[in-house]
């Protein structure tokens, strides 16, 4: 700590910083002049962009199913698909990933397929959390993508902690977490942050300000200039970035992730963009927010953004995109119609996983459960052909999940 | 055989981890340099160095919530709550996340490596914030397994037990007894099952059942029974989460009668969930209600502490009225 005295009695604000939005790409999908593009590739530009389209679709896909009563919940990436899949791509595939729950864009960047999240969000027994979770927490181990909890922010010391290991391991690899500009008022990001830049940590937190927290808009979250500043408190390196430019999101989690893993220092990156759709399927803006503020805010739509850029280098069509399109509705209804038709997860996973092995009194409650079940086998039809497949019950409710 | 107290067997536990597995990481509020405000990690750092041993912010969720991620990762944290008292910030972390971590993921994810030491209890002058047992609290949350050990010679086995165990475990250390209790502990590697009571002693009227610095009190409470010519069969859980019900079944079934004491408060205290069990498994052969002999329903006081704690007069009078029933 250096100490410097004054004879004054001078206080700050911390409005003497003014923190700048790194922006590279403009609304209509030119570069600002002066603006230099990230170096892409353009087979990354298309996977990154053929992501962006499969989220958006996926996500317009089964907010409709949960509309006609197919699905119990779903969560939209929409408005934010530039910052997830922006930083995702940024990174080397084999880093790990720690995300709230609105982050969908960036497991389609890495190769989940439509089956693996039909499989979660019906909560089937090809679920990989054997259908113990609701929509959208999805997990992967082979794609480095931790399994989704829904209390806020536990993810982000969590992350702090996993990029410890991997220093310590000396693999090379960083962990990128992901939460909202509301999640970033719980304590766990405060520990998170102060502890990654004490222990030298390569992790990149990673903040969507999507301006609302359900309905609770930023302004009501804090009093500062966003999440930004601080990243000075910690004395972490930050930067804000236009949410819903790809590129440059692309480039400063490049960047940051350079930070990270070459000098073992934490990063902290601050995306402004727009939660575009509802919370989540339970939710309706209408009540908190203005339809002018959605229209102003779907003007600057990221996949648009991305998708002039891409017909300005001449690497995508608009008939690829209509190909695309339709082959991704496609295959939406087909891996729905696939995921919804198999059967639950087996009765044994109720209580499978608790403990790596069963306990004795856990044995002794499933026991008594079994004889219960088959007792009533009409009351509880999942578990009792889960038993005995033979059995006959008079409902299964297919739908439900 | 060496003699150690229970922060030695403590520390020789952590060392034995530390040598054999370079995954195997401590830390906590002054655990570094200065080993601990108890000295439980003395000498670790300047052993295994800063990356394996270290302070931590003084940030109990923080704490945790690195800890879990830590472990998700593959590594073996062992993360110090520099008291019982103070584990509540961590309350989420370890209710919501280390407890919920294989389930949730559909075991493609565990905290498996986690263990979690915290020092419980009275008797150290304390008062409200240094003096709880809130081993009832976590022992309500399936997925962590809690365990609690009397003496050095448990000390040491069962952490390196809970250090090794594939799921997160919370381990109480009575820190009355830290340096207060001494005993021949094994200069080797060794562990003792977790999930298994230990029956120290075999009697015929009332099984007694305790934990952690709470045996010392009953061995207490024995001696003035058996002058009075009771005759006691004494248990030690060892762990509560998971709890070894086949073996106080057992006991129960033959003495007719069951005492258990522990220092937390009565209501919604452990020892309810043990009188559930065995009244279930029981009924028939009980002679006496079962009896509980605990803390007051009040936070842990201070000046008066001598009275609220469950000593050995009242488990003694207890064992007097169960057995007159």
């Amino acid at each position: 700590m250096t100490t410097q005295y004054t004879h004054e009695p001078a206080f700050l604000t911390g409005d003497e910083y003014s923190i700048p939005t790194f922006s590279l790409l403009g609304p209509d999908g030119q570069l600002y002049p002066g603006a230099q593009a990230p170096e892409l590739e353009r087979d990354q530009a298309r996977r990154i962009y053929r992501s962006m389209l499969a989220t958006r679709i996926l996500d317009e896909r089964m907010l409709a199913a949960q509309r006609q009563g197919r699905l119990s919940f779903y969560m939209q990436c929409t408005g934010e698909e530039a910052a997830v899949i922006g930083a995702a791509a940024a990174l080397d595939d084999a880093d790990m990933i720690m995300a709230q729950y609105r982050e969908q864009g960036a497991l389609v960047y890495r190769g989940f397929s439509f089956d693996e999240f039909m499989n979660q969000l019906f909560g089937n027994e090809l679920d990989y959390g054997k259908g113990r979770q609701m929509p959208v927490h999805y997990g992967s181990r082979k794609l480095h993508y931790m399994t989704i909890s829904s209390p806020l922010a536990t993810q982000i010391p969590q992350a702090t902690g996993y990029a410890y290991g991997q220093k310590l391991a000396g693999d090379g690899q960083c962990t990128l977490t992901f939460f909202g500009e509301g999640a970033a008022s719980e304590g766990d990001f405060h520990a998170a942050l102060n502890m990654a830049a004490v222990h030298e940590v390569p992790v990149i937190f990673f903040c969507r300000n999507n301006g609302y927290a359900i309905s609770t808009p930023a302004v009501e979250q804090f009093a500062a200039d966003g999440i930004a500043p601080r990243a000075f408190g910690y004395r972490m390196h930050v930067i804000r970035v236009d949410g819903n430019d790809i590129l440059a999101v692309y480039q400063a989690t490049q960047k940051a992730r350079r930070i990270a893993v070459e000098n073992n220092k934490p990063v902290l990156i601050e995306a402004m963009t727009y939660r575009s759709a509802a919370h989540s399927s339970s939710d309706d803006p209408s009540g908190y927010r203005l339809k002018k503020e959605e229209e102003e805010w779907r003007e600057k739509d990221p996949v648009l953004r991305m998708k002039n850029w891409m017909l300005n280098q001449s690497w995508w069509s608009e008939e690829e995109e209509k190909q695309l399109q339709e082959s991704l509705r496609q295959e939406v209804l087909e891996t729905m119609k696939r995921a919804q038709k198999r059967p639950a997860p087996a009765l044994d996973t109720l209580v499978s996983d608790v403990y790596a092995e069963i306990t004795p009194a856990l044995q002794r409650q499933f026991d008594q459960l079994k004889t219960h079940i088959r007792k009533y086998p009409d009351a509880y039809p999942r578990g009792a052909q889960s038993l005995d497949p033979d059995v006959s019950v008079s409902t299964i409710d297919q739908g439900e999940s | 055989m060496p003699t150690m107290n229970l922060l030695q067997a403590i520390n020789n536990a952590l060392d034995i981890a530390m040598a054999e597995d370079e995954k195997v990481i401590c830390f906590g509020e002054d655990v570094g340099i200065f080993g601990g405000v108890f000295r439980a990690t003395s000498n670790l750092q300047g052993k295994y160095g800063r990356a394996r041993c270290f302070n931590t912010p003084l940030v109990e969720q923080g704490i945790i919530g690195f800890a879990n991620g830590l472990a998700a990762q593959g590594s073996v944290p062992v993360a110090e709550i520099q008291f019982a008292d103070y584990i509540f910030p961590a309350f989420d972390q370890i209710v919501n996340e280390a407890a919920k971590f294989r389930y949730r993921s559909g075991d493609l994810f565990n905290v498996g490596g986690l263990t979690i030491r915290t020092p419980y209890g009275g008797g150290i002058h304390g008062g409200l914030y240094h003096s709880q047992s809130p081993e009832a609290y976590f022992a309500h949350t399936p997925g962590v397994k809690i365990v609690v050990p009397r003496n050095p010679y448990q000390a040491k086995g069962l952490l390196l037990a809970a250090i090794r165990d594939a799921d997160p475990v919370i381990f109480f250390e009575p820190k009355r007894l830290y340096r207060a209790s001494v005993g021949e502990v094994p200069e080797e590697d060794y562990q003792l099952p977790i999930g298994e009571a230990e029956v120290l002693k075999e009697g015929t009227d009332i099984t007694l059942v305790g934990w952690g610095a709470q045996m010392e009190v009953i061995d207490k409470a024995v001696a003035l029974a058996e002058e009075a010519g009771f005759s006691c069969e004494v248990i030690d859980l060892r762990s509560i989460s998971p709890w070894d019900t086949e073996t106080v079944v057992e006991s129960v079934l033959k003495t007719g009668r069951l005492l258990i004491t522990h220092e937390a408060p009565l209501t919604g205290g452990f020892a309810g969930e043990i009188a559930a069990t065995i009244q279930e498994r029981c009924f028939l052969y009980l002679e006496s209600p079962i009896a509980r002999v605990t803390g007051l329903d009040t936070p842990f006081p201070l000046s008066l502490e001598k009275e609220y704690m469950p000593d050995h007069l009242k488990i003694f009078e207890a064992i007097r009225q169960s057995v007159e029933f």
